[in-house]
């Protein structure tokens, strides 16, 4: 037996890891002992059989879970997303089709879907010139010739209801690493829009001018400039105030800094090209649209990893939260949507707001949103009032995921990466639940967004999934 | 009138709950109140209230439950924000205010890398996960939590000793490295004198003895109290760490303390000690001493493995005195203490805190007396038919599981005790209390101040019924601990308690007392 590393513990400084009673932590630091307190839980919320699924995980000696997730994690980190170009959905997204209608989350009915999510159906039903009204768009949606599908099964993210049509201009992303590309809407920008559930004649006009003109112009613009490096330009966003989800401020002024120069080369109407600047300035989350694609793109690259208990995807769409992870393919696990937790617009509160709902969650799964929340000191309303609390929020993600980005970066955290490649495994081991920012969308159709905040996802997806993985590879 | 309030996802330290408890407890109005998390055993204590709503009995061990039945629905309400208080309660001392706590082992490792031990006083049920994986971070451990099982503990020691780990408990609740108290311990100056011990307050009796002697300890290494007597976990721990101290060059002298260990063991624990070429000194708790073998001596009580062992280390010869007070002061002591008890005054009532040296105490006094009542004896006409009561001569631990069932240990919270002297008190039998007072980090702020009043009330009733009740002490601890040696006696000596300098001299003039009783 060898003595060695008890008898050099006799020769160092004490230094002291205390899980349990503080008073023996209290004790050891008033002597002067270094001592850090754990903030322990229950693994798997004390659920003593779900616990006993990680010996069976562990017992599998043929599988190496946390080599997997650093493939999984890898390949997110080494993802390079670049837009390149503006296309129209029914060209360019896989799979689409004029009958077909892409939304936000995991797969939902007709029936199930919650109030934003029709009136969104029904607006777009009426801009692809389908239905006449509202009477005759929901008699459509509800015959059956209607197809839907998630956009997370067509490479697309949506926020809030996330509604593609066909004829819909969409933004194009590739990840250049691994060649695979990543589609969603152009922003509406705020107020009375598809997305919130709103199909009034004014919303269908202003999506046909983002049809007819915003696109066209913007896809010029992008002609002019060449692809634009988003991996670059959300590093950047990161370091001026923005977490790339509920703050979006920097990332739409950097792009409108970035495009500047090439629109005013366009051969267009002064006006029109006016339009097109002054719509992008008045919205804060045109930039949001990019971000989300740019997730999508890199994350997609680290899903279908055998062994890997890594996220690749969380969505919502009002009616269910769903996740899917790397090692278990294109199985969703799904619970029912949770409310937000926020902060309210003048005239709203809790009363109004619907259910969680959007593809958005697609920066946290990326690392950044919510669990760039350091990042962003003037959202830190949403957790707690200070800097050092967004601080923490933050932390506590590194408990849940594999690795650090090393290209998103957090200033005020001495630029440490942000907590990157979330494991469903550390999260049901620790009961720490992803961290998300939200918008909050009104119950109504059409009303629009309510408010802002945190949603605390539902534990049982991430339990389903835990056990579908033990059960995958996990031996008795 | 009773409520009950859940909620979710909310965990929080059993033994911190306890606390609460016990302060919720005290409120006037409350007849009774929970605070704890819902664990099967605690949905079962608190339905058994008539608390047990479908709520109750759908909690989880990650849900806090509150049920409390008092008097007054002001009551309640008084009581569930005194739970909510000391529920959030910020802690001053623990570091600055955004301090960061990590969720996970392994996160806490990750922002202090230079760690090299970790405490664990989990619920049993958790706690060789954890330990599993601070071995795994090479972190040495100390397991303060019990209910762990036999075969997690001999996979658990298995473990360390191929990684050269120190893996001290389950149910270790006593070290002393590098000069640094660990969990319930005391602060004895450093140096000759390295200890292992199977037993938590043998270990702080001796280490207590050392300094009380003018020496010191180089390091305590407590092994859990299965160490030697299971055959599945063999000695792992103490054979381990006796290798460790022969090869610390600040150790001289190795002490091992223990009860005594599965005969099979002894042959290796003895072979281990020769191997390491030092002297050595062995106490086994209720065996008694024997002849040296070669530069192992075999001490007969805890007190004197202390004083063999600094004998050996400052290089004098063992006296081998009964008290440190002359003849004539014990004379006397046993004269005055005797002179005034009444004829239906006979028997011994001894209130511990601490195991080891309720054992200490019973064996030295089994033969005096003709047989000790306690409720786990192995005669069956010695075994108390209520452990809450006592008969004939009776020396209880009251740190039992049986007594402490929902409250926290008596050293933590004296009032286990406390209540029991009250009981005593009307037995106008009883003639002696022997107690014990063991002070040092992880016991109460002033244990010898808390129950004082107690003793001078029993004083009191035995005087009221023309009688005297002799009261014989002794103080586990240093003048270095915060409650201080010299006061913790103080205090008690101002109740009128005779306080002797360790649990084998109180418990000897307690034989003496008892046999100049019969005498008379």
């Amino acid at each position: 037996m060898s003595v060695e590393k008890i008898t050099s513990l006799f020769k160092e400084e004490l230094s002291v890891v205390n899980l349990g009673l503080e008073g023996f932590a209290e004790d050891l630091s008033g002597l002067g002992v270094p001592v850090i307190q754990v903030d322990w839980r229950p693994p798997a919320g004390g659920d003593a059989r779900l616990a006993g699924l990680f010996d069976r995980i562990e017992a599998n000696t043929g599988l190496d879970v946390a080599a997997a997730n650093q493939e999984a994690a890898g390949r997110i980190l080494k993802g390079k997303p670049t837009v390149v170009g503006i296309g129209v959905a029914e060209k360019d997204i896989p799979g689409m089709h004029k009958k077909l209608i892409l939304h936000a989350g995991p797969p939902v009915t007709w029936e199930r879907m919650c109030g934003s999510m029709r009136g969104a159906v029904i607006g777009g039903l009426i801009y692809e010139g389908l239905a006449g009204d509202e009477k005759e768009a929901e008699k459509l949606a509800a015959s059956g010739e209607i197809i839907f599908e998630p956009c997370h099964h067509h490479s697309t993210v949506g926020p809030m209801a996330g509604i593609v049509t066909a004829s819909m201009p969409v933004w194009i992303l590739e990840n250049t690493t691994y060649g695979n590309r990543a589609y969603a809407t152009l922003n509406e920008g705020l107020g009375k829009v598809l997305r919130y559930g709103a199909n009034s004649p004014e919303v269908i006009e202003k999506l046909k001018w983002m049809e007819t003109d915003l696109a066209p112009i913007l896809s010029k613009t992008i002609a002019l400039h060449g692809p634009i490096d988003m991996k670059n330009l959300i590093a950047q966003v990161l370091q001026m105030g923005d977490e790339g989800h509920n703050r979006n401020r920097a990332g739409t002024s950097l792009l409108i800094r970035e495009l500047a120069p090439y629109i005013v080369m366009l051969d267009e109407p002064k006006e029109k090209l006016s339009r097109v600047l002054k719509f992008m300035h008045e919205n804060d989350h045109f930039f949001l649209n990019l971000t989300m694609p740019s997730g999508k793109c890199t994350v997609d690259a680290a899903a279908d990893i055998e062994g890997s208990s890594v996220i690749v995807c969380m969505a919502r769409n009002g009616t269910d939260f769903g996740i899917r992870v790397s090692g278990l393919g294109d199985q969703w696990f799904i619970a029912p949507a949770t409310a937000v937790d926020g902060l309210y617009l003048p005239g709203y509160g809790p009363e109004d707001a619907g259910l969680d709902i959007g593809d958005s969650v697609i920066t946290e799964t990326v690392g950044i949103g919510g669990f760039a929340m350091a990042a962003a000191p003037a959202i830190v309303k949403f957790v707690g009032g200070t800097p050092a609390d967004a601080i923490n929020f933050t932390r506590r993600m590194y408990e849940i995921t594999v690795t650090e980005n090393d290209t998103y970066q957090i200033p005020t955290m001495d630029f440490r990466g942000t907590p990157t490649g979330i494991d469903v495994l550390k999260i049901v081991e620790t009961g720490i639940l992803p961290a998300i920012n939200t918008g909050i969308a009104h119950k109504d159709p059409g009303v629009g967004m309510v408010g802002a905040g945190l949603v605390k996802p539902p534990t049982e997806c991430f339990t389903d999934a835990f056990e579908a993985f033990a059960e995958r590879y996990g031996v008795e | 009138m009773k409520r009950v309030i859940v909620r979710k996802d909310s965990y929080y330290d059993s033994v911190f709950l306890m606390l609460i408890s016990t302060d919720v407890n005290k409120i006037d109005g409350v007849k009774d109140a929970v605070v704890a998390m819902g664990t099967e055993m605690n949905v079962d204590l608190i339905s058994g209230m008539g608390l047990g709503t479908a709520e109750v009995k759908s909690s989880t061990p990650n849900d806090l439950i509150i049920a409390i039945d008092g008097e007054s629905d002001g009551v309640l309400d008084e009581a569930a924000e005194t739970v909510n208080k000391l529920l959030t309660q910020k802690k001053g001392a623990a570091g600055a205010e955004a301090a960061y706590r990590p969720g996970t082992l392994a996160s806490a490792v990750e922002i202090v890398p230079e760690a090299n031990l970790a405490i664990i006083s989990l619920p049993g049920q958790f706690a060789a996960r954890e330990a599993r994986r601070a071995l795994q971070n090479d972190l040495h451990v100390m397991m303060f939590s019990d209910n762990v099982s036999l075969e997690e503990e001999v996979a658990l020691k298995k473990f360390a000793v191929e990684k050269g780990l120190l893996m001290m408990g389950p149910d270790c609740g006593t070290a002393i490295i590098n000069g640094m108290p660990i969990c319930f311990s005391n602060v004895v100056p450093k140096g000759p004198i390295g200890i292992v011990s199977a037993s938590g307050t043998g270990l702080q009796e001796v280490a207590c003895a050392i300094a009380k002697a003018g020496s010191g300890v180089s390091q305590a290494i407590g092994t859990g109290g299965r160490d030697l007597k299971k055959a599945e976990v063999g000695g792992m721990m103490m054979k381990l760490s006796i290798e460790a101290l022969g090869a610390d060059p600040e150790t001289k002298v190795i002490t091992v303390v223990s009860k005594p260990p599965l005969a099979e063991l002894m042959g290796p624990v003895i072979d281990t000690l020769k191997a390491t070429g030092k002297p050595a000194v062995v106490h086994f708790v209720g065996a008694g001493a024997r002849e040296p073998d070669g530069k192992i001596q075999f001490a007969g009580s805890l007190e004197e493995a202390a004083k063999m062992a600094v004998a050996v280390a400052s290089g004098t010869t063992y006296e081998g005195r009964t008290f440190d007070l002359s003849d004539a002061e014990i004379e006397a002591i046993v004269e005055r203490e005797t002179e005034k008890m009444s004829a239906g005054q006979k028997y011994v009532r001894g209130l511990f805190t601490g195991g080891t040296l309720t054992d200490e105490s019973a064996t030295l006094l089994e033969d005096a007396l003709g047989g000790i009542h306690s409720f786990d004896a192995s005669d069956p006409k010695f075994k108390l038919s209520d452990p809450h009561k006592s008969e004939g001569h009776t020396i209880v631990d009251l740190g039992e599981d049986i007594f402490t069932v929902g409250r926290p240990h008596p050293m933590i919270d004296p009032s286990i005790r406390t209540e029991r002297m009250d009981r005593e008190a009307e037995d106008a039998e009883m003639a002696l209390m022997l107690l014990d007072c063991v002070i040092g980090y992880g016991s109460h702020a002033d244990p010898a101040g808390a129950m004082v009043d107690q003793i001078k009330n029993a004083k009191a009733a035995v005087e009221k019924r023309g009688g005297y009740l002799s009261v014989i002490a002794s103080v586990t601890g240093t003048d270095g601990d915060f409650q201080g040696l010299s006061d913790q006696r103080r205090k008690l000596e101002s109740a009128g308690v005779v306080v002797m300098t360790t649990n084998y001299q109180a418990t000897m003039l307690v034989r003496r007392i008892m046999e100049r009783r019969a005498e008379k």
